[in-house]
């Protein structure tokens, strides 16, 4: 709930909730698209849902849009419920991912719509539309039919069309996922600018992780319909909480290991560690992995051999697959550093592993290419 | 590429059709209207008389008036029906709607003429109506004014066109991407709103292809009129049908076909301006 202005924040809430999501849980049909979902957003929050697609990431916002109603569970902004209101009573704006401006009206008209139709005094609306346009850098298009802009203009226009009624949360629904790479990067940079300009919190759908991370303040991962992990960009890559999560955001080792007697073991590696006998899961993310002749000392180092198998290049670094033998393959990111073959000697700190969750950790192994479709 | 003989051989069967069926009796029609009938006989003296006779002679604008009347009528009728029926169909019959969809075409699957005749049999002085009445003791007499009127041949004519009207209007309704139904409810337009600002207008298309179906296609019946319409409901076709039947005088029918053909086809040429106008996409 809004905690105001006046009364203290509770400590564990360093900013004021706007919108928050109680247990909502929706069905089409016999499919359980979102299982008992509670998420709060900030006020001036930049939010992001990451999910692969059917994570149920896109529902979750129809459900705040008002397109969907949720079978169970509550909406609240402040001191208003949500959810029993229709979507015209509701104060939340959408960006669509194909951006459904109106065909048969100009870029003026589709920008003035909002003003419009809530009878907003005619000497307002010229004033208003020039300042949204103006927002976007579009102001040389509002005579201009939807048909004849291109793709990332259409885009523009959708976003100052819904941030004309002034919402004080912005719901965009893969804004950027029909746009070409290099567009797509110019506009996540605008769009980050244009939040922090105005202030206003967003709610951004995304597959992207790339995306998510670029952008967010904090990334809620969505994954069957249930929230996976929620925390800021560099907790939830430094952190993950399950193998789901260290393998959907960048890229991870995911690794099994044996704990005895301080000791874990994963097949011919073995070093020390803080945890509980039994067994664990690990991440260790592959720029923590080290060619030994990188000169670098860790107070923990885990050295091992292993034979280089693949070398892919990707400019700014290289990943190698490493054989490390029995059944254990790594893959690490190193430095540019030549072509690399035959068995090397390589380390990594033994505090890079991160234990996580054994609940989640399905993914499909040995994948290379980690970008989510 | 194809042959220049292979598609001359492909061309040919419609170019005939088109030429025989369709060029050739526009053509007669045509040369006739500029003709005339002396003594009981046709006589190839070309003038202009029969055009002459229609502006002059009241009687015929009064028909034509008539005529357009009763077609807007119908017109306005179908679309008051079919409107309605295409967006409820589109926008709020669910899982029911291929079944709806199903019932409004069957009509179209049954004849003309015993669609005709069923009107008949409902409206006339011992009809289904007025047995009805008669029955329910709301009238005592059978009431006569149903059947053979003006009032008849717009029922009988909206009841075959709303069909017409409504598959063209469904098209368009259908067409309509629903994201811009969301768009404008998530800018805060009601429903009443959002069909006046969203839906209607880009039904509109389909609105005129329905509104032209309905109108010319009214414009041109003589069977309504001949069936349930009697002499105060007098059509223009009727009168070239008599003109060309018992009357005998196929230049002056000729000359009013050409009228109605030339109106048709400008309120045609009219429409598919205003269409193109209307589509965005």
């Amino acid at each position: 709930m809004s905690d105001g202005a006046i009364s203290p924040r509770p400590a564990r809430a360093p900013f004021s909730t706007l919108l928050e999501i109680r247990g909502i849980a929706k069905r089409f049909g016999r499919a359980e698209v979102l299982k008992n979902i509670s998420l709060q957003i900030a006020a001036g929050e930049f939010l992001t849902l990451l999910g692969e697609s059917g994570s149920g990431k896109t529902t979750l916002l129809r459900l705040i849009a008002g397109f969907e109603q949720p079978t169970s569970g509550e909406i609240w902004m402040g001191q208003e419920r949500l959810d029993t209101l229709p979507p015209y009573k509701r104060r939340v704006n959408t960006v669509f991912q194909n951006y459904a401006l109106f065909p048969h009206l100009n870029v003026r008209d589709n920008v003035a719509y909002g003003l419009r139709v809530k009878s907003t005094p005619q000497t307002e609306i010229g004033g208003r539309v020039e300042e949204a346009l103006r927002m976007v850098k579009m102001s040389s298009f509002a005579n201009a039919r939807p048909s004849t802009l291109s793709g990332g203009q259409q885009q523009r226009i959708a976003l100052a069309r819904a941030l004309i009624n002034r919402p004080q949360l912005l719901l965009l629904d893969e804004p950027l996922s029909a746009l070409d790479a290099n567009l797509r990067k110019q506009m996540q940079s605008e769009l980050k600018a244009l939040q922090r300009e105005i202030g206003i919190a967003f709610l951004f759908v995304t597959h992207d992780q790339e995306e998510a991370m670029a952008l967010s303040d904090r990334i809620a991962l969505l994954r069957n319909g249930a929230l996976e992990q929620i925390a800021s960009p560099r907790e939830i890559y430094s952190r993950p909480a399950t193998a789901y999560t260290a393998e959907f955001i960048g890229q991870t080792n995911v690794l099994h290991g044996e704990v005895q007697n301080g000791l874990v073991r994963c097949g011919p590696l073995q070093w020390k560690i803080a945890h509980a006998g039994g067994s664990v899961i690990l991440s260790l993310r592959p720029e923590a992995i080290r060619l030994v002749d990188d000169a670098l000392r860790f107070p923990d180092a885990v050295r091992f051999r292993g034979a280089i198998r693949q070398q892919i290049y990707s400019g700014a670094s290289e990943l190698l697959e490493i054989d490390c033998g029995g059944n254990l393959t790594l893959r690490a990111r190193v430095p540019p550093s030549g072509p690399l073959t035959g068995e090397r000697e390589f380390v990594f700190s033994a505090a890079a592993a991160i234990p996580v969750n054994e609940s989640s950790a399905v993914a499909p192994a040995g994948k290379l290419d980690q970008e989510p479709a | 590429m194809y042959s220049r003989a292979y598609k001359t051989i492909i061309a040919m069967p419609p170019l005939l059709w088109v030429c025989l069926f369709l060029l050739l009796p526009y053509t007669l029609m045509f040369g006739h209207s500029f003709w005339l009938v002396r003594d009981g006989g046709l006589v190839h003296e070309w003038n202009l008389q029969n055009y002459r006779a229609l502006f002059s002679n009241p009687l015929y604008f009064q028909v034509f008036l008539r005529t357009a009347r009763i077609a807007a009528a119908v017109m306005l009728c179908s679309l008051l029906l079919g409107y309605p029926l295409a967006y409820y169909l589109s926008f709020h019959a669910g899982p029911r709607k291929e079944v709806l969809y199903q019932l409004v075409i069957v009509p179209l699957w049954v004849s003309y003429l015993v669609r005709g005749y069923a009107w008949k049999t409902i409206l006339g002085s011992d009809g289904v109506l007025n047995g009805l009445l008669q029955y329910l003791r709301v009238t005592r007499e059978p009431v006569s004014f149903f059947l053979y009127s003006p009032f008849a041949v717009v029922l009988m004519l909206t009841h075959i066109y709303t069909p017409f009207v409504f598959l063209p209007i469904y098209a368009a309704l259908e067409h309509i991407p629903r994201t811009l139904v969301e768009a404008s409810q998530d800018l805060g337009a009601d429903r009443r709103a959002t069909f006046l600002c969203v839906i209607l207008p880009l039904s509109v298309p389909g609105l005129l292809a329905g509104a032209t179906f309905a109108f010319v296609l009214s414009l041109g019946d003589f069977l309504a009129p001949l069936l349930v319409g009697g002499p105060s409901a007098t059509m223009v076709a009727n009168i070239v049908q008599s003109l060309f039947g018992a009357a005998y005088d196929w230049p002056l029918g000729a000359a009013i076909s050409v009228c109605i053909l030339l109106t048709t086809v400008a309120l045609l040429f009219t429409t598919e301006r205003l269409e193109k106008r209307w589509s965005f996409r």
